[in-house]
């Protein structure tokens, strides 16, 4: 039925896209996605970004610099317009949006920020890497992905945390950054719920001593260094952790596993799926799957698509700017350059991809988007837009922004419109848009 | 220009008449005498307060984190003399100049009542005013001890977003520069008209339109320069919005860029800068309105007393405020300093807090705002053993 067909397209995906149809079957649809993975995007392997980035840096040395600025620096503009303009066209034309809405769930909760210089070449081959593969599988393999991605190690300083005890640390005289340790237990995995210590971080610290990229030769990506790594056993959370590499690896999947993982994943889900305020049976029920799976992120997300309060009531979250500047480019058909729209309405909204302020990533209620002077910019925002489809069939667009959900008052302003841009802007500013 | 009389009759009928009311409600409001200003501002990632207000007489110093320490006074590159035992970072050199002035305290070794080292959490709870979250901010609840009429419109936030610390029952505008292009206002009255039905936008839209209809009287068209988000941009027009007389009385702004866990001396020049140039611009934007203004800087907590591995600093405890403004008694280094030996030390780690932040906002509404008791009870609940700081504001 299309009300359930437009709550999958909305709410599970990125909305419809002008001309398409909602899912006759929305849970199967849903589900499919899960079980049948579209091959995932190509991009440039790790080696170039840190090519580039490397380059880049060398030319910007205070003694001995190499290489051109203004060159380096352009291909660093490019490459990372290449990135934003494929990721765009892809959220943009994808028949999987709710693999790619999963997606960005779960770069917002391991939040990498173009905000730090450093990182911003890396975050594309960081979803390819760390994210896409391990969408529907347990989450462990997602923590130790992301914690061996030079993105994470750059962005929270791991590459510069040494044992003190170590060799290195000897040597050079540096010492421990507590950095990723600490945002691993409180974002990543237990939350603050968990009830870990001061103590537990800087344990897990010491633990991930060593953790590091290769800068020296290519491809540059992770590498473990035992000398800085600081000798002899950890313990965290009471658990003991043999010196290596192998130590963290075992850190990093007891804290993946943990019920306060659990826990924690589950309210986070719910929010994103259900509501700011998630009802208590929402959470406890992806909280159960999750602890029964170890934390199985496949069967995590087919209990979403199981979820009687993710059906209804319908649209009870506020669309990000992100979602929102999406769903509108979708419903109006936007393709290839057009997508630049899109990314620069993201940050006109300020939600710019790939630029949250802090690691804790963007936030997912309502109180932090819904402001009054944000609602005036996606005003402004869907009226410029609206602006450049004088000619849009607006029967469509409205049949693929808002179906059943439009309301009887927002088509009646839209037919009293005077111009179809204005009518445009009726539909894509009316506050059941604003909501998926 | 008064504004086309279908649009007033539509303000009516969508119940937008009370915004324009409003409005002269607080015009007259405004001339009375003695109006006071208040401005928060936020400054996000936890600024390290022994960095940048150095207590360079103590000896326990030098030997926690000889990377970070800076030349004493009238040495090059030294600090700016506080008084003869603290010395403030050079770059704050229009914070020193209120301070000789007598219109800067500096308060250290301050904290919150949470002890947590998480960012997020500790930002929470300082905007919340309390020790377990609420959802809702001190600023706003603070708002709720104006008379009614006087409320909507009283607080403003500076930026896209509004924080936490001024969020809550009280209606609250935001003001970011923004683009050329909007609808006419016959659009925007219908987009009103369909956030009507709209339980949870309909106050926010009809806010924002109030907003904006008052922040372009008063700044002007927006332009289209390249800095106009930068913080001493967004401090300029922040004190230009609190000059007007129907402006607001209370505002808040946030700066990030205070997390350093490596290399913090090079990369706490551009925040500190643009904090100490934003001050300048606030009091530039304010004028004489400057004089009635008390300006509070906080952050959710400070930094390791020890230099980490990386030449930064990880997430500590106690850390310093700033109060400025014209209406503040100034020329003062507010602590109880705990002092910085290994003993004296929170968990062997971080300096020690010896004066809880919220005795001094608390002060500041008492004080400064001149709220009644129980409007200052609400803004900070269940917290009769932190009473209000006084003496921080001249009389």
């Amino acid at each position: 039925m299309s009300v359930q067909g437009q709550i999958a397209a909305i709410r599970f995906g990125l909305g419809l896209r002008l001309g398409e149809s909602p899912p006759a079957e929305p849970r199967a649809w849903l589900l499919e996605q899960l079980e049948k993975p579209a091959p995932g995007p190509e991009g440039a392997p790790i080696a170039d970004a840190m090519a580039i980035r490397i380059a880049f840096q060398q030319a910007r040395r205070p003694r001995d610099p190499v290489g051109d600025r203004a060159a380096t620096q352009a291909a660093l503009i490019d490459f990372m317009q290449a990135e934003i303009r494929a990721q765009t066209e892809r959220r943009l034309t994808t028949g999987q949006p709710f693999r790619e809405r999963l997606v960005d769930f779960w770069m917002n909760h391991f939040t990498v920020s173009r905000r730090d210089g450093n990182v911003s070449l890396l975050i594309g081959d960081f979803e390819r890497r760390a994210i896409r593969p391990h969408l529907t599988g347990p989450f462990e393999a997602m923590v130790l992905a992301v914690a061996r991605h030079p993105a994470m190690l750059f962005y929270l300083n791991n590459t510069a945390s040494v044992g003190p005890d170590s060799p290195a640390g000897q040597r050079i005289r540096r010492g421990l950054n507590e950095n990723l340790a600490r945002e691993i237990l409180e974002l990543h995995t237990l939350s603050p719920a968990g009830g870990y210590t001061q103590g537990d971080v800087q344990e897990l610290a010491r633990i991930l001593t060593g953790w590091s990229v290769n800068n020296a030769r290519p491809p540059h990506d992770f590498q473990f260094r035992p000398a800085a790594h600081e000798p002899g056993p950890k313990r965290l959370l009471g658990q003991r952790f043999a010196e290596g590499e192998a130590g963290g690896e075992a850190a990093l999947r007891v804290l993946a596993r943990h019920p306060a993982t659990a826990r924690h994943l589950a309210v986070k889900l719910a929010r994103h799926f259900v509501a700011d305020t998630p009802p208590p049976a929402a959470v406890s029920a992806l909280e159960r799957v999750l602890r029964e799976s170890d934390c199985d992120l496949g069967a995590a997300s087919r209990a979403l698509v199981q979820l009687p309060e993710a059906w209804d009531p319908p649209l009870t979250k506020f669309r990000t700017p992100s979602d929102y500047t999406l769903a509108a480019g979708r419903a109006l058909g936007l393709t290839g350059t057009q997508g630049d729209l899109v990314r620069n309405g993201m940050g006109q909204l300020a939600q710019p991809l790939w630029t949250a302020p802090q690691p804790n990533g963007w936030p997912d209620r309502a109180a932090e988007w819904a402001t009054p002077e944000a609602l005036m910019r996606r005003v402004d925002w869907a009226y410029r837009l609206a602006g450049r489809f004088a000619r849009a069939d607006l029967a469509a667009v409205t049949e693929a922004a808002l179906g059943p959900f439009a309301r009887a008052e927002t088509v009646a302003e839209m037919r009293r419109a005077g111009s179809t841009r204005d009518a445009l802007t009726l539909l894509l500013a009316s506050p059941e848009f604003m909501h998926r | 220009m008064s504004p086309h009389p279908s649009f007033r009759r539509r303000g009516l009928l969508l119940g937008l008449g009370a915004t324009f009311a409003l409005g002269r409600a607080r015009l007259a409001f405004a001339q009375a005498p003695g109006e006071r200003r208040l401005v928060v501002i936020l400054l996000r990632g936890a600024m390290d307060g022994l960095f940048v207000v150095q207590p360079y007489a103590d000896p326990g110093l030098a030997a926690l984190r000889a990377p970070l320490v800076l030349p004493e006074p009238g040495r090059e590159g030294g600090l700016l003399d506080l008084g003869g035992r603290f010395g403030l970072h050079p770059r704050f050199s229009h914070l020193h100049a209120l301070f000789t002035a007598g219109q800067a305290s500096l308060l250290h070794a301050v904290a919150g009542p949470y002890r947590s080292r998480s960012h997020f959490e500790a930002q929470d709870l300082l905007e919340s005013g309390n020790p377990q979250r609420l959802t809702s901010g001190w600023l706003n609840r603070a708002l709720q001890g104006l008379p009614a009429a006087q409320q909507t419109g009283a607080g403003m936030a500076i930026g896209t977003g509004v924080p936490l610390l001024l969020r809550g029952a009280v209606p609250v505008g935001s003001y970011a520069p923004g683009e050329v292009e909007s609808p006419a206002p016959d659009l925007m009255y219908r987009l009103a008209g369909l956030h009507q039905a709209d339980p949870k936008l309909h106050q926010a839209f009809a806010e924002g339109m109030r907003s904006r209809g008052f922040t372009s009287q008063t700044l002007g068209a927006p332009d289209q320069d390249r800095e106009r988000g930068s913080f001493p941009r967004l401090a300029l027009a922040a004190g230009k919005l609190l000059a007007e007389a129907r402006g607001p009385r209370v505002a808040a702004l946030e700066l990030g860029g205070w997390d350093t866990h490596v290399q913090q001396a090079g990369r706490l020049r551009g925040p500190i800068a643009a904090l100490d140039d934003g001050l300048a611009r606030l009091q530039e934007g304010l004028g004489e309105a400057w004089a009635r203004t008390a300006v509070l800087v906080v952050t959710e907590f400070g930094r390791t007393a020890r230099v980490n591995g990386n030449a930064g600093t990880d997430h500590g405890t106690a850390g310093v405020a700033f109060l400025v403004g014209g209406a503040v008694a100034g020329g003062r280094v507010l602590a109880d300093w705990p002092g910085l030996g290994t003993e004296a030390l929170l968990e062997n780690r971080d300096l020690r807090p010896t004066r809880d932040l919220r005795s001094l906002a608390k002060g500041l509404l008492r004080d400064h705002l001149r709220l009644p008791a129980a409007a200052v009870a609400r803004a900070f609940p269940d917290s009769p053993e932190v009473p209000p700081l006084g003496g921080l504001v001249h009389a």
